[in-house]
């Protein structure tokens, strides 16, 4: 993917932002994972993050949906507040669709039963309407005909679309990807990158913490880089990788690069 | 593909060949697995001998030289002499068809036995519908509940010209069944609260849950069913009285909740996080995600445990002996009590076990086929 195919941007600046955290902490015990975070996400906008591993970035994003409870700050999703209350927790929860580097699916379920699932008893969609609804996203990701088969059955990167499937059927308003190509074999890691740049063509506010740079730089209106906890950089693909301001950015992209 | 086609000839040595001849058939397996060489052959050989020789006193005993019936006196005393010459050599089943009908039923009114025959079909007839897939919707509650508001009726009685019968005449295999089925349908439900409770962020809940498993699980059941016969109703107000069925029900459920709680909560921790997190992410509530993700998967994979569990609380009702209530194993000992059939316990006690065996053995069956068929997601 060379620079030129960049997407144009979709970012809406006017609208207030579809995710906001300010001064974020979160500790692990004694481990101080997240230290001071601040980030607003435009609607729309497209935001790679990327950093060494243990840098914190799976754990910002596991807390914007509150899989992980932060301590300290504030964070704002579609206008709601994140806090213990469970009521509003529901309703961010309906609009942030997530996909995890280990897929989970549900592997009692179909795929077409894995994609209806939230939609019937979330949504309170009518089965017809969830089945058609389901059969249009799989049939976006290419894979209509395996629907009545089970997680099982196919292969990972499959998998990994129907994660994506299901995670729209709900039609959420952001999507956070979790390190989805990293579990998966080489040759199945496009088909996946593929569906996401599909996905961010329809102007879907995503957050993905990825080690794809190519991704990075077709997708992403914005690359964060994240290292011990802390935002380091952060500004679009093309000027963050071709020159980095911090040491710690340099060497993070030196060895990314050796590996490819 | 097409290439393959092409050179048939030259992968031909390749293709699938059936094995040679003297590697299959039942000739081929006797000689790899019992007579592969000499010790082989001499064990083989022994234990040959040895499974024949029992085999056949078994036989002899139990049928060749057995006693099938003996005369009754018109006062219903047995003449019990043929048996007693016979003993040791062939087995009396005299007693099991003379007292078949007080082993099965106890005390129950001698004409009315049929009522708890009846019971004991329903009981059956509800296994098997309840095992058959097609029936598992909301539905077979409601057959549960009018099957059993049927089997109460028909032990007690009262109602449509049927006399009454107190509970304390009941006995024998209807008590086992009503035992076991109650306990364990009632347990089930309460196991899996107790196995969601103490897995729970609440803390008092999980206190509470802890508390239950722990203190069921340090006692034996024995001292459960002791402590509900005979301390209970000292709590009662006066004139108060539970009958003492419901008593020993209500301690055999609370012993066999504690047990099977564990067993689904072992299935709840052996579930990835993922799942969790996948069900989370997607918005279900707690029980939406528990009653859609979370226990379907969890119990599919504790069924053997769980049919472990079940099979040894069937037999447990058995220690409801202790405080006078006459299941199946209680009326068979006490049909041998009468002096002419003193000294027949043996044919008695394989029957019974026969009886245990086969409700335990179809259950263990069942299980097995279910984990297939449930797991079939499983298979590619």
């Amino acid at each position: 993917m060379s620079a030129a195919e960049t997407l144009a941007s979709s970012v809406r600046a006017d609208a207030p932002p579809a995710i906001s955290l300010k001064g974020v902490n979160k500790w692990f015990g004694a481990l101080h994972v997240l230290r001071d975070v601040n980030l607003d996400v435009a609607l729309g906008e497209r935001v790679v993050v990327c950093g060494p591993s243990g840098s914190g970035k799976s754990t910002l994003i596991r807390c914007i949906n509150r899989l992980e409870e932060h301590q300290e700050g504030q964070i704002i999703v579609d206008g709601i507040e994140l806090s213990n209350d469970l009521r509003s927790l529901d309703a961010i929860r309906r609009e942030v669709g997530m996909v995890f580097q280990s897929f989970n699916l549900f592997p009692h379920l179909t795929i077409l039963e894995n994609c209806t699932l939230a939609p019937i008893w979330v949504r309170k969609m009518p089965k017809k309407e969830a089945d058609e609804l389901a059969m249009e996203y799989l049939t976006r990701v290419r894979i209509p005909e395996q629907a009545s088969k089970y997680p099982g059955q196919l292969s990972g990167g499959q998998q990994q679309r129907v994660a994506i499937a299901r995670a729209l059927c709900m039609k959420p308003k952001i999507m956070l990807f979790d390190e989805p190509t990293s579990a998966l074999d080489p040759e199945m890691i496009k088909e996946v990158l593929d569906t996401m740049v599909m996905l961010a063509e329809t102007g879907m506010t995503m957050i993905c913490v990825t080690h794809e740079m190519g991704f990075a730089r077709t997708v992403a209106d914005r690359v964060i880089f994240m290292d011990r906890g802390e935002i380091v950089e952060s500004g679009e693909p093309q000027s963050l990788f071709s020159n980095p301001q911090t040491e710690r950015l340099q060497t993070f992209l030196s060895q990314i690069l050796r590996g490819h | 593909m097409s290439d393959i086609t092409a050179n048939t000839t030259l992968h031909s040595s390749s293709a699938a060949r059936r094995a040679p001849v003297s590697l299959v058939g039942p000739m081929a397996w006797m000689k790899t697995n019992l007579f592969a060489n000499w010790w082989s052959t001499a064990i083989t050989l022994a234990l040959g001998y040895l499974f024949i020789r029992t085999g056949v006193g078994f036989i002899d005993w139990a049928f060749v030289n057995a006693i099938w019936t003996v005369p009754v006196s018109p006062a219903g005393i047995a003449n019990t002499e043929a048996c007693r010459e016979a003993k040791g050599v062939g087995a009396c089943w005299a007693v099991i068809h003379e007292k078949h009908r007080f082993i099965l039923f106890g005390t129950y009114p001698y004409d009315e036995h049929w009522r708890p025959l009846v019971v004991c079909f329903l009981f059956i007839g509800l296994y098997i519908v309840s095992a058959m897939r097609r029936f598992w919707r909301w539905e077979l509650a409601l057959i549960w509940a009018a099957v059993l508001t049927v089997i109460g009726v028909l032990m007690w009685g009262g109602v449509l010209g049927m006399t009454y019968v107190p509970q304390e005449r009941w006995g024998g295999l209807p008590i086992t069944l009503i035992l076991a089925t109650f306990g364990l349908a009632f347990a089930f439900p309460v196991a899996i609260l107790v196995a969601l409770g103490r897995r729970s962020n609440l803390p008092a809940i999980k206190a509470l849950c802890v508390l239950y498993v722990e203190l069921i699980r340090g006692v034996p059941l024995i001292s459960l069913l002791f402590m509900a016969s005979v301390m209970f109703p000292l709590f009662l107000p006066e004139g108060m009285n539970i009958d003492k069925l419901l008593r020993a029900q209500v301690a055999i459920i609370l012993f066999a909740g504690a047990y099977l709680a564990e067993v689904v909560r072992a299935g709840l921790q052996a579930l990835p996080k993922g799942q969790y997190e996948a069900a989370d992410a997607l918005g279900l509530s707690y029980w939406k995600k528990t009653g859609f993700i979370i226990l379907p998967q969890a119990l599919r994979l504790v069924i053997p445990p769980l049919v472990n569990t079940f099979i040894g609380f069937f037999k447990d009702t058995s220690l409801v002996l202790i405080i006078g209530i006459f299941d199946l194993l209680t009326a068979g000992k006490t049909a041998i009590i009468e002096p002419a059939w003193q000294g027949f316990g043996v044919e008695v006690y394989i029957t019974l076990g026969l009886i245990y065996f086969l409700f335990c053995y179809a259950m263990s069956k069942y299980s097995a086929g279910l984990e297939t068929e449930l797991n079939k997601d499983r298979r590619r």
